[in-house]
């Protein structure tokens, strides 16, 4: 017998076992999922095995036993293949095909539970929200053990917790091996599939075989959580961590610890959350808000891929290119010996407010100053504004040789690619055209200078 | 006034581009071939030309307006490929389309235009299907559905992107007569086309394309042998580097 | 239970107005959206829709339905605008994002639900009806709201239906042509939407798609025109949509959402199997109607070539010969045997046949063109791939005189 019936940390120990166990096997499938571009036949899975699981009650009577595991996957499989039959023989869209097979399957489902199951503790609301805060109430002793008093009341409550486990978990518990059973020895062909499935036909891998497995995996991870988090919920469980992972990862491995471990900070937060401290309301529902806003926080500010940090490299590369066209306005002018007081760079699509910021900020590199007579470069601001000009100049030369354009066409295209050729770039160039000294407009193109000028341009 | 005027257009999938600097004009009224190897750009040509990709640089612009000003002028047979023929339209259906563009909103095809486009199925020889769906036709007469569709829009301009792809001799040499005699009426037309075989004896006006514009101008002078090896002789390396390297920098959209 | 009264009574028509209404608009509009390959954002736009109901009952403070329809409409097209954005600036695909939208949203919308029933006064909210949809509840009031909304949509789809068309068939045509096609296309996703928010009350948000998606699937297998299957759709729609309800009505403990999509399923069964022509019955004994065709051209040619060395006379040809064949199995050997014998092309004389007058002018024919067929894939494979159909028809109508002329002229040679 349990010492303190429920006690508070009994429930969120559990609630939080329960949703980390669960987001982490859906979180591991997921990935694969979003990869292999099979959301929305996760979603159809997760609603057409509903009537799977209304079967098995109906005949065994219970939500927690391992048959269920068989109804749903059976259903799910059927989902996925009535979909692609539908789509193959039935000239059906595939889109259309999978809508029509999963809402039936769920209407089933539904008529099902509310027709005949009105009594068992599986109402029609579970399915859809979910009743994560039961899952925990309805629990088996998993050993009987004699807590000595010697123990203090913290370690009593902890052992008395742990060996009192809902009844779910152990399903749970199966779903979550299973997956990392089958993600593991199928590594290589789930990424080859994922990656390229026809490759993985003509390798001999049977991509339509795994392709089933990954679907009846769904299926059993889906019933696994579903009376936890409702159908809808599973699907934000399943999709959003592999989501929020390829925002933050570039490889499998460290995106699948990165769907895992989103999944856990969700399921805490989510309880967290959720609980009559703060919010009290349903928790799978705040699990996926909380997912959602993980990935909105990866989508914002992901190092390499958020949104964030494309804005900040493309204001850098305006910046940059700002910054060189102001460079090579002021090496023409000191060619033509002409003043220079103010910049207008219309063609570039450059505001006055960046010619400014770039202004400033190769004043404060040391490659231009104002003097009694305008704009003037410095040394080092020669040698960078050489190179820049270097770079135009080859790239009229390149165009004069190998495309048809007239003379005066040959600026503006220049301008624009002058700003992506790099040393390297510039030597294979020079050496294509056999080191030309002169453009097509007979302008002198500089000579090359040490590498360094160009080391802000590196990618 | 010119016709067609691309000036210096550059068009970029995903930051690599895949037309450079492309630069050409024309002045009367001309059968034109656009021809070069596969992934030279040549559909991107035409679209660029319509108006349906966005350009990095550079402005088309038609009878010396941008092109969104003379839509009216403008008839369009697209790839096959690019719509879904299990669509639940008939033949006759199709055709009408093109007719939409002077209809204007709302307003629904009468019978005027409808006599207008059973005359276009009849000059492409599929009258006697226009009550099929279109799934139903073959490949050559699907073609037709499309070319009687750009009739219909009674252009002066006409882009045509690979018309003679996957037709039987008899569809080609029917499109082919009826792009005679559009030019005899002083049309331009517009052809994107993959046949070196038939180049000299379609096209009175050529744009050899790889990435670039290698070379353009009456098809006498410009269909050499030497023009040809530059066209379908391999990219240029260079220019693969380059796009290589703007695609690695350039902003992202 | 339902007793008969003409309150009661008064109230299922009421109902049943309301929810062919809405069905009438969801099936027109659907098929815009199943032909658009757009058919599971119309799921995405359902499920987003959650979230708004309840902060516009958190807002008005009482369950008033046009306030609840502008909160789904709402928070339905911020679902598509952030399945739009993830698609424009992230690396997600369209598929997650449809399920990152549909699972997010509806997750915060089930939050929210849970608090405003933990309020004072919050269970009246009856919100839940809106997951599984309950037509119970429905009064006059609602059915003026949800007429209004598909008279509008009507409206809009008759005085646009040209514009959609087009746009939905091929949109780069549109654009050439000078249409706004963005616009048209948003246009066309905000009348999905609003036949969805419309459909919430009814059906549900878990299966609004399927009040969509189905009727015009359905409608499809019955017709090759648009306009038809638009009204054909729209029927189909009012058809389960009445049906479903009745069920639900006068059967206990069957929600009304779940009911009205299973009658349109069935209506979706029976026209993909029994539809003429695009059914998959038709298709079958189409199919079946071709082999048979095939086998019989075989058959007269196989026939044809053994009677050849000995003409003009009609020389006896062996049982065996035609059984060694393995173009057919004895079942349908025997069925071709009786076929030639009913047309009579064949005389059986034991286990010998013969053929006839008759049946050697129809096998020479058959011979004649398959062998020009052959040929003419050698010859002219390009040509020949593309005109070459199932039925394999007389060369005579579908290739140039010319051409088969030098054909035919290769053939004496050979």
């Amino acid at each position: 017998m349990s010492l303190l019936a429920f006690s508070d940390f009994h429930l969120a120990f559990w609630s939080i076992a329960v949703g980390c166990v669960c987001g982490v096997a859906c979180a591991l499938l997921g990935c694969f999922l979003v990869l292999k571009r099979m959301s929305l036949l996760c979603d159809a899975v997760g609603h057409g095995m509903l009537p799977g699981i209304a079967i098995v009650v109906l005949l065994t009577g219970t939500l927690s036993s391992f048959v269920l595991f068989v109804g749903a996957m059976v259903f799910g499989v059927l989902t996925a293949f009535l979909a692609q039959s539908l789509s193959r023989f039935g000239t059906v869209s595939e889109d259309s095909a999978l809508g029509i097979v999963f809402t039936s399957l769920f209407a089933v489902g539904v008529v099902l539970l509310s027709r005949f199951l009105g009594h068992i503790d599986l109402d029609p609301g579970c399915v859809f929200y979910g009743l994560f805060e039961f899952v925990p109430t309805k629990t088996f002793i998993l050993f009987d053990v004699e807590i000595p008093e010697t123990f203090s009341p913290t370690l009593r409550e902890l052992i008395a917790t742990l060996v009192e486990v809902p009844e779910a978990f152990p399903t749970m518990l199966t779903a979550l091996v299973i997956t990392i059973v089958f993600v593991a020895l199928f590594w290589k062909e789930l990424q080859l599939a994922a990656f390229d499935p026809e490759l993985a036909s003509a390798m001999g891998y049977n991509a339509q075989l795994l392709h089933y497995l990954l679907v009846a995996l769904v299926a059993a991870c889906s019933v696994a959580a579903f009376e936890a988090v409702g159908v809808v919920v599973v699907l934000a469980m399943f999709i959003v961590p592999a989501a929020t992972a390829q925002m933050l990862a570039d490889r499998m491995r460290p995106m699948l610890l990165w769907a895992a471990a989103v999944a856990v900070v969700a399921a805490v937060v989510g309880y967290w959350l959720a609980s009559p401290w703060v919010f009290a309301c349903n928790v799978g529902g705040m699990i996926a808000t909380v997912l959602g806003a993980e990935l909105l926080l990866a989508v914002l500010f992901a190092p390499r891929h958020g949104v964030l940090a494309k804005l900040v490299r493309n204001f850098r590369l305006t910046l940059r290119i700002a910054g060189e066209e102001i460079l090579a306005i002021l090496y023409r002018a000191r060619e033509n010996q002409t003043r220079v007081d103010t910049f207008v760079l219309k063609d570039h699509g450059l505001s006055r407010f960046t010619i400014w910021l770039a202004l400033v900020r190769l004043q404060r590199q040391g490659a231009i100053e104002r003097g009694a007579s305008g704009w003037q470069l410095t040394d080092t601001g020669a040698q960078q504004a050489e190179s820049l000009v270097r770079a135009h100049r080859l790239w009229e030369a390149f165009l004069g040789e190998n495309f048809e354009l007239p003379l005066d066409h040959l600026h503006a295209p220049a301008s624009r690619v002058e700003h992506f050729l790099g040393p390297e770039l510039q030597k294979q160039l020079a050496e294509q055209l056999h080191e030309p000294s002169k453009d097509p407009h007979g302008k002198q193109i500089p000579p090359v200078h040490e590498p360094q000028m160009h080391s802000d341009k590196s990618t | 006034m010119p016709i067609l005027d691309v000036h210096d257009v550059t068009v970029a999938y995903h930051r690599k581009p895949v037309l450079w600097d492309v630069d050409w004009t024309l002045d009367e009224p001309r059968l034109v071939g656009i021809v070069g190897p596969n992934g030279a750009g040549k559909s991107t040509l035409i679209k660029a030309m319509l108006g349906l990709v966005p350009l990095v640089s550079g402005t088309v612009n038609v009878f010396d307006q941008p092109v969104a000003n003379v839509r009216r002028r403008i008839g369009y047979v697209p790839q096959r490929e690019s719509v879904d023929w299990d669509f639940p339209v008939s033949v006759l259906d199709v055709a009408l389309m093109g007719t939409y563009g002077s209809l204007g909103w709302f307003r629904r095809p009468g019978a005027k235009q409808r006599a207008l486009a059973e005359k276009c199925l009849e000059m492409v020889g599929i009258r006697d299907l226009e009550q099929q769906q279109i799934g139903q036709l073959s490949g050559g007469q699907q073609q037709r559905t499309f070319l009687a569709r750009a009739l219909a829009q009674q252009a002066d301009v006409y882009f045509m992107d690979e018309p003679f792809a996957g037709v039987d001799a008899a569809t080609e040499q029917a499109i082919f007569q009826i792009l005679r005699h559009l030019r005899q009426q002083g049309k331009t037309i517009v052809v994107v086309h993959h046949d070196l075989r038939t180049v000299p004896r379609y096209f009175d006006h050529l744009i050899l394309l790889n990435v670039r514009l290698v070379a353009s101008g009456p098809t006498a002078t410009v269909f050499t042998d030497e023009n040809l090896r530059k066209t379908y002789g391999g990219r240029l390396s260079i220019l693969e580097t380059v796009g290589a390297a703007v695609q690695a920098q350039e902003r992202t959209p | 239970m339902i007793f008969w009264d003409w309150g009661s009574l008064y109230n299922v028509f009421v109902v049943l107005a309301g929810v062919s209404l809405l069905a009438a608009s969801a099936g027109a509009i659907g098929c815009f959206a199943v032909l658009r390959r757009r058919a599971l954002t119309g799921d995405a736009l359902a499920h987003g829709a959650l979230p708004g109901l309840c902060l516009a009952f958190l807002i008005a403070g009482e369950r008033s339905l046009p306030i609840l329809l502008l909160g789904a409409l709402a928070s339905g097209a911020a679902g598509i605008g952030v399945i739009a954005l993830l698609r424009r600036w992230t690396r997600i695909k369209e598929d997650a994002a449809i399920g990152i939208v549909l699972s997010v949203f509806f997750g915060s919308g089930v939050a929210l639900m849970s608090i405003i029933q933990n309020w004072p006064g919050g269970s009246r909210a009856r919100l839940e009806s809106f997951i599984l949809g309950k037509t119970a509840g429905m009064v006059r009031q609602d059915v003026y709201v949800i007429a209004g909304l598909a008279g509008l949509t009507l409206v809009v789809v008759l005085l646009l239906y040209k514009e959609f068309k087009l746009v939905a068939f091929d949109p780069s045509f549109a654009r050439v042509q000078g249409w706004p096609d963005f616009w048209l296309d948003f246009l066309l996703m905000l009348l999905v939407a609003l036949a969805v928010v419309v459909g919430l009350p009814a059906v549900g948000v878990l299966l609004m798609a399927a009040l969509l998606i189905i009727p015009a699937a359905a409608a499809r297998f019955w017709t090759e025109r648009l306009g038809i299957m638009l009204i054909l759709s729209a029927a189909f729609g009012v058809l389960a949509g009445v049906a479903g309800t009745l069920v639900s009505t006068f059967l206990e403990k069957i929600p009304t959402g779940p009911s009205i999509i299973l009658a349109g399923s069935l209506l979706f069964g029976v026209s993909l199997l029994f539809a003429p022509k695009r059914g998959w019955l038709a298709r079958r004994r189409e199919n079946a109607r071709q082999r048979h065709a095939a086998r019989q051209r075989r058959f007269l040619s196989v026939l044809y070539d053994a009677t050849e060395p000995a003409l003009p006379h009609c020389v006896p040809v062996p049982l065996a010969q035609l059984q060694a064949e393995p173009a057919w199995t004895t079942r349908q050997l025997t069925k071709l045997l009786e076929d030639a014998q009913r047309k009579q092309w064949i005389e059986r004389e034991g286990d010998t046949l013969r053929l006839t007058p008759r049946g050697l002018e129809h096998a020479g024919q058959t011979a004649r063109n398959e062998r020009l067929w052959k040929l003419y894939l050698e010859e002219y494979t390009d040509q020949a791939v593309a005109q070459l159909q199932t039925d394999l028809p007389l060369l005579e109508s579908v290739a140039e005189p010319a051409v088969i002329d030098a054909l035919a002229r290769k053939l004496k040679l050979e």
